[in-house]
This record gives C-alpha cells, structure tokens and sequence, in this order.
C-alpha cells in the first residue's frame, strides 16, 4: 500500500508561515532594543533579561509536563514573553522578584488558561503590574540620569520623565524642564531613566518596521494607539502650555513606544478584525493619557493595554465585518 | 479600443506561488485515444445523468450514454466508437461513487449520425442555441460543473445585462484557459457571442488576470468587429479572482447577495473553456466529448496542455506527458488550492478536470494543528469576509447552529484560510465538513 499518494482535503498548498516563525520574528525585532539596553544599564539589563527568559521556559516546560500536554517550548512564545516582561522592569530589581514574576507570567496568565492561544491578558504586562503592586519601592526605583534641558540645568534625577513631571507638577504646579531638541533626542536614542526595555524609541521603532515588513503586525493598532495619545496630549498641551507637556515627550517616554509596537500588538490578546484593531488602538491610546494625566500613577501603559485586553472578546464581536454580499448598513448577523 | 484595469477588488485573497512557468508556452497537445476510457455518469452538479446503455452495446462519438436525469443535470455521451465493456459504480476524483461507463474504443473514432455544423449560428433563435447546449451535455468546465443550459435559460422575471468570460485561471499550475485564449481566442469569442444572444446581455467582458500579458493581447486582437459593448478586463493577480462572486465585484463593482446567484445582479459568469465547448456546439454541432487539461507538477517530465478524451485516465495523461521523474507524494486532480487528492493515477478524467498536478515529497508537507493564536490572518485573507477562526472553533465544537448564524454557508471553500494560517489550523476543512452537516441538518428538519 505504500505507493498509494498522499489523500488530504485541500488546499494542497500552505504559505510557509508558521507560529514559530513568527515568535522568531518577534525576537529578531526585540533585539535592537536589548542592545541599547546593555549599552545604558550594563550587566543588569542583561541580567533581568536572562532571568525572566530562562524562568519563563522553565516554568512554560514544567507546567505542560504537569499539566500532561504534548506541546512543548518549542514554539519560542515563551521566550517573547520573558524578554518583554523583563524590558518592563527597573534595572535595579533583584533577580528573585524577575524570576516570580515570569514564574507569574507563565503559569498564572498564560498555562492555567490553556497555553498559547487561549491566555485573555498579554502575561508578560500581567507579570509586570502583579510585580508593581507586590513590591512597589522596588518597581520603581531607578538609577540616575542628567536632565540636559535648560530650565533643569543639567540637573540630575532618579525619577523617570513622566514620574518627574507627575510629582513637581503635583506639588509645585508647574513642569520641571522644558522639553526641546536637545532632551527629545536623548529621549529618542534612549538616555532617559525608565524600564530597561522601554527607554530607546528608536531601537523600538526599528523592531517595529521589522516586524511590519515581516508581516507579524499590522499598521493599526501602533498607528491609532500613537496617534490617539498624540492627539488627546496635544489637546491638553494647546489647552494649557504651562502644565502639560507636548505631544512627542508624551510619544518617546515611558513605555508606550515598547506597549504600542510590541504588546498591543500581541496577537493572541488583540482583535482580530482590521476595525477591531484600530478601537483597540484608540483605546489603549485614552486609556494611556486618561492614567498619565489623572491617575494614580505616572505611566498607564501597561493597564491601559491589559484592560482593553479585557475587552477584546467584545471588539471582535463589535467590528464583525460585513459578509461579502450581505445587505450594507443592514444587520450584519443573524 | 485596449483593455481595461478592473475598478474594484474583492476583500481578502492569498498570493501562493503560480508555477504556471511548468506548461505555460507548451502548446495545447491532442494525446491518442487510450485503450479504455471511464466516462462518469457524475460529471457536473446536480443529479447524475441516467446510463442509456448497457454492456455489451456498441456506440458511436457523440452518442448519448446518459440521459439528463431531471433540471439540474446534464446528458454524457461516449467520447470515441467502440463497445461498452462494464457499466459499475467508480469513486469520483472528489470522493463518492457514482455510475461510469466503460468503453473500449474500436480506433475507428466514427462520429454519430446528425451531427450537423451550423457555420452561420446567427440563424439560430434563444431556444435552439440553448437546445443544443443542453444536448451537447455542456457544463461549466473551471472546476464547479454546473450544467450550463441551465445558467443560459435563467428565469423569464430576471434581466441578465452582462456576460463574463472568466479566463482568470487563478489557481496556480493551471495553464489549460490560458492556452485555450491564446490559441482559440476567435472561436472563444463566437462562442461568448452565441451565450450572449441567449441570455439577451448587452455586455461582454473578458476577464484575465494581469499575470498573463499575452492572454490579454490575443483576446483583445481576436475582439470581433460585430461586438458592441465588450472589453478585456485585466484583473489584479491574486487568488482566487476567479471566483464567480468575486469577479464579478471585481469587474461591475456588483455585489451578488448572501446565498444569491450572479443572475439576481444580472450577471452571467462562464469559464473561457465553457465558452469555447458551447461554440462547438452550436456552430460544429458537436457534444462535449473531450477538453484541456494541464498536466503538470514537479514529477511530470514533460509538463504540458493535454487535449485528451472525456474518460482518460491520470496515468495515461501522464503518460502522454512522459511520464513521471523521481517520486511522486501527491496526486491532485485541478489545482493546489481546491483540487481533489487522488490516491493513484487510475480515476479518469471528467469534463471538469481542468488539471492534473503532480507534486513531488519537497512540495507536501504534513503538519500538527497548534490552537489559534488570533493573528487575524485568515480574517483578513477571506474573500467573503468570514472569520474562519471562530467559525473553525464552533464546528471543532460541533456547534452547527451558532456556525450557520455565523453564515458558515457563505464560506466558497477557496481555501485561503488554511493556506495562511501559520498555526496550520484545518480552516477551510472545517468549513467544508461544517456546511455538509448543515445541509445535512437542514434535510432532516424539513423531512
């Protein structure tokens, strides 16, 4: 029997792309960004993103083996996770806090719901706010930089940009540095105080055409994510100079070049529909400068994003397209 | 007066590689009649034609061996003279058995008394030329086989203004219409002049995708001078353009209805190949009793366009090509993206063969189903804009009901879903499985 053909249903043929090519994609992307990182924080940044690697395989290969699942580690999504956990992280944090929170990450957020495919939150954003609120002092502790801008005069802080402007607007009402040329473009190339992975936009920017040209993400969740916070922070700033600061700080600090080009576009936990996408994007962008703005705490990137994660089911269900040759404008469903 | 871009595009569509390189420049090549052929009495959609004779009987080319067996069916007639050897139950290239004749030819290959050429078909009122397109077992020959007298008798209420030729041939390998536009164009165009006159269209287009520069050019030099509103649309290269629904958005920018035909937007879609069997019909008096096949593939040694008899089979077919060279892992009757796996080379070839292709261990590959990672993919590559990925999961639950709301049934089984999905989800597969357990379901409720 053996010369009988292969009898399979069509198609006979498959685009070549795969899951794990794709995850590979997005590690190539992530890569710049790793460099700088080890060019501004040295040994530690290489150690975090060791840590948080090396646990998360860890724990995504012992849970399936727990668990009795066949799927290995093979299709590289831990990896992902375990740099991008770690990218949001202090340079200081001790290693043991990285390792609970990819042990978190993994086991929690993603295993428990059924692996890759299935996990509703982006778990390596999961992993880093169960990390802030656990051990606050030590999630935001940071190292020194120098303020180049004029008013500050070349003043050296620990707080992030957006941490500083929250606090001295907080309590003396007015911002702490201007922001021009010279300070946008430490803030592009990535000389600024924040999470290891976060802090070069250019880097992040480059991954980012990468992983467009790859095809592993599309323009619409990063174009109306920056485009909404560019929007909603330059109405603020128009509105009031004095106590807001203009819209290419808000896009090249904090962590939303690294939320908007890597995690909102996580593919398991973002729409799937190309409109989906877009409301995605908007709102993760008002989320963003709702939380910057008003809330608590000085960034919102990463609950801006876990709670639209929420509500992605919804969005999908929302911007069903229309099927081809159903009446326009009319119900889409039955 | 050249030919035009197509205006619109349908949603989604993949970009698999073509290869049409493999027999494209062959010219269409007649093979010798086989020492057997096995004519299907299941040739086209809809009920199988009802076997008119029986063992032993001698027959004559284009005589009737089966009879239409109700409206939506269509006559088959013996492809060469000879004797009738076994009338059995065969499995189709695409899976259930039905009736085939088999006949042994004489070599004589001695047409049937009355057949009567009608050079001038302009004599010829609606009713005959659709008469003798339902008496030459006509049916539509891109791959679907609807019995085409049916398509050109629409219903008196509806008003068909436009005619299509699909010549798009948007599943790769195939190079058969292509060859036929480049070498038949004069007679391809009668032929679409005759359904025309038929269907009372005003409007002839000519569709071909952009890839095929040639094909374009001869249609357009071969464009009758007594034609009034006809062009050559060049479509962009993308599969699967060829779909009925899709090219006609693609052409008119009209949008046929969920669960419509292309007659409810006035429109007519006939394959080039169809067109051409029609003309000779008409004009030659001539049953359908052979057609052109691309044979092709990594294996296949000389890769060509075979014009072979209705009932030839794989292994002759190929055969004719030179064999095959080095192994041979698949064996797919029409294209890569909808053909039908064949087992082995003994099926015989039907009026809706459009290909052979032959792929080599390197080309097949097997995969393990990862779960969906909601990368969108297939969302956005589905021509009908269904979401195959929730639509796979419902039938993977077996829930048919929330499926159907879903308008499963929309879903045209192209198979651009699978072909992208990078977790090598069974998409489309899914789909088909899912909308025969609909039917299924929608038969038991009305009984």
């Amino acid at each position: 029997m053996s010369d009988l053909a292969i009898v399979s249903s069509s198609p006979h043929a498959h685009s070549g792309s795969s899951v794990r090519r794709i995850m590979l994609d997005v590690i190539i992307a992530l890569v710049p960004a790793l460099l700088v990182s080890v060019y501004f924080f040295g040994w530690d940044a290489l150690r975090l993103t060791l840590a948080c690697v090396i646990t998360c395989l860890a724990a995504e290969a012992l849970s399936r083996k727990a668990m009795g699942r066949n799927l290995g580690i093979d299709d590289l999504s831990a990896v992902i996770t375990g740099m991008l956990l770690a990218f949001n992280l202090p340079p200081t944090l001790p290693t043991w806090m990285a390792v609970v929170g990819s042990v978190f990450a993994i086991v929690i957020c993603k295993q428990l719901f059924g692996g890759i495919g299935y996990n509703p939150f982006n778990p390596a954003l999961a992993g880093r706010v169960m990390l802030l609120i656990s051990f606050p002092v030590f999630m935001t502790r940071w190292s020194e930089w120098t303020l180049p801008s004029p008013l500050a005069m070349d003043a050296v802080t620990s707080a992030t940009p957006l941490g500083l402007v929250k606090t001295t607007i907080g309590s003396t009402g007015a911002l702490p540095f201007t922001f021009d040329g010279t300070t946008m473009l430490q803030l592009f190339v990535g000389n600024q105080n924040g999470c290891i992975g976060e802090v070069s936009a250019a880097a992040l920017l480059l991954g980012g055409i990468y992983l467009l040209v790859r095809r592993c993400i599309t323009w619409h969740i990063p174009v109306a994510y920056l485009a909404t916070v560019a929007v909603f922070s330059g109405i603020l700033w128009m509105h009031h100079p004095q106590q807001n600061l203009p819209p290419h700080f808000h896009l090249l600090s904090g962590g939303l070049m690294l939320g908007a080009l890597f995690m909102a576009t996580d593919m398991v936990t973002s729409p799937v529909t190309k409109r989906g996408m877009l409301v995605f994007g908007v709102g993760c962008g008002i989320l963003t400068m709702l939380i910057r703005k008003w809330g608590g705490y000085p960034e919102g990137v990463s609950f801006a994003i876990l709670l639209m994660n929420a509500i992605t089911p919804l969005i999908n269900r929302a911007t069903r397209p229309r099927v081809f040759g159903a009446p326009k404008g009319g119900k889409k469903q039955s | 007066m050249g030919f035009i871009k197509a205006k619109f595009n349908a949603p989604g569509g993949v970009h698999p590689a073509y290869h049409k390189d493999l027999a494209a420049e062959q010219p269409i090549a007649e093979m010798p009649l086989s020492a057997s052929l096995v004519v299907s009495m299941s040739q086209h959609l809809g009920k199988p034609a009802a076997p008119t004779v029986k063992k032993g009987d001698s027959v004559l080319r284009g005589q009737v061996i089966g009879e239409a067996a109700g409206f939506i069916s269509a006559a088959v007639h013996a492809p060469t003279s000879g004797t009738v050897k076994l009338v059995a139950d065969v499995a189709t290239a695409a899976g259930p058995r039905a009736t085939a004749i088999t006949i042994e030819p004489d070599g004589e290959d001695t047409w049937v008394e009355g057949i009567t050429p009608c050079p001038d078909w302009h004599q010829q009122d609606k009713k005959e030329i659709v008469e003798k397109i339902a008496a030459a077992g006509i049916t539509g020959m891109g791959g679907a086989g609807f019995p085409t007298h049916v398509k050109v008798s629409p219903p008196p209420d509806s008003e068909i203004d436009t005619l299509i030729l699909n010549g798009a041939e948007c599943e790769p390998y195939l190079t058969a219409d292509y060859r036929l536009m480049l070498e038949k164009a004069t007679e391809i165009w009668q032929g679409a002049l005759i359904i025309a006159k038929a269907l009372d269209a005003k409007t002839i287009y000519v569709a071909i995708e952009d890839n095929k520069p040639q094909a374009i050019a001869a249609m357009q030099e071969a464009l009758p001078a007594e034609v009034g509103d006809a062009q050559v649309v060049a479509l962009k290269t993308e599969y699967p353009q060829g779909a009925e629904k899709q090219q006609i958005f693609a052409v008119t920018g009209r949008e046929v209805p969920a669960g419509g035909l292309p007659l409810n937007v006035g429109i007519v879609v006939e394959n080039v190949g169809t067109t051409l069997a029609v003309w000779d019909a008409v004009v030659n008096g001539r049953p359908l009793t052979e057609r052109v096949t691309t044979v092709t593939g990594g294996p296949v040694a000389k890769p060509g366009n075979v014009l072979a008899r209705i009932g030839t089979s794989c292994a002759d077919m190929v055969e004719f090509c030179g064999g095959t060279e080095g192994p041979v892992a698949k064996i797919i009757s029409g294209g890569p993206m909808m053909g039908f796996a064949q087992a082995d080379m003994s099926g015989p070839t039907t009026k809706t063969t459009s290909g052979l292709l032959l792929l080599d261990p390197t080309s097949v590959h097997a995969y393990e189903s990862m779960p969906c990672i909601s990368c969108g993919r297939c969302v956005g590559v589905c021509p009908m804009n269904l979401m195959p990925n929730e639509l796979s999961q419902f039938l993977e639950a077996e829930d048919y009901e929330t499926a159907e709301a879903y308008n499963v049934m929309d879903c045209i089984e192209c198979g651009c879903c699978a072909f992208e999905c990078p977790a090598h989800r069974p998409l489309v597969q899914h789909m088909r499985r899912g909308k025969a357990q609909v039917m299924l379901n929608r038969r038991k409720q009305a009984s």
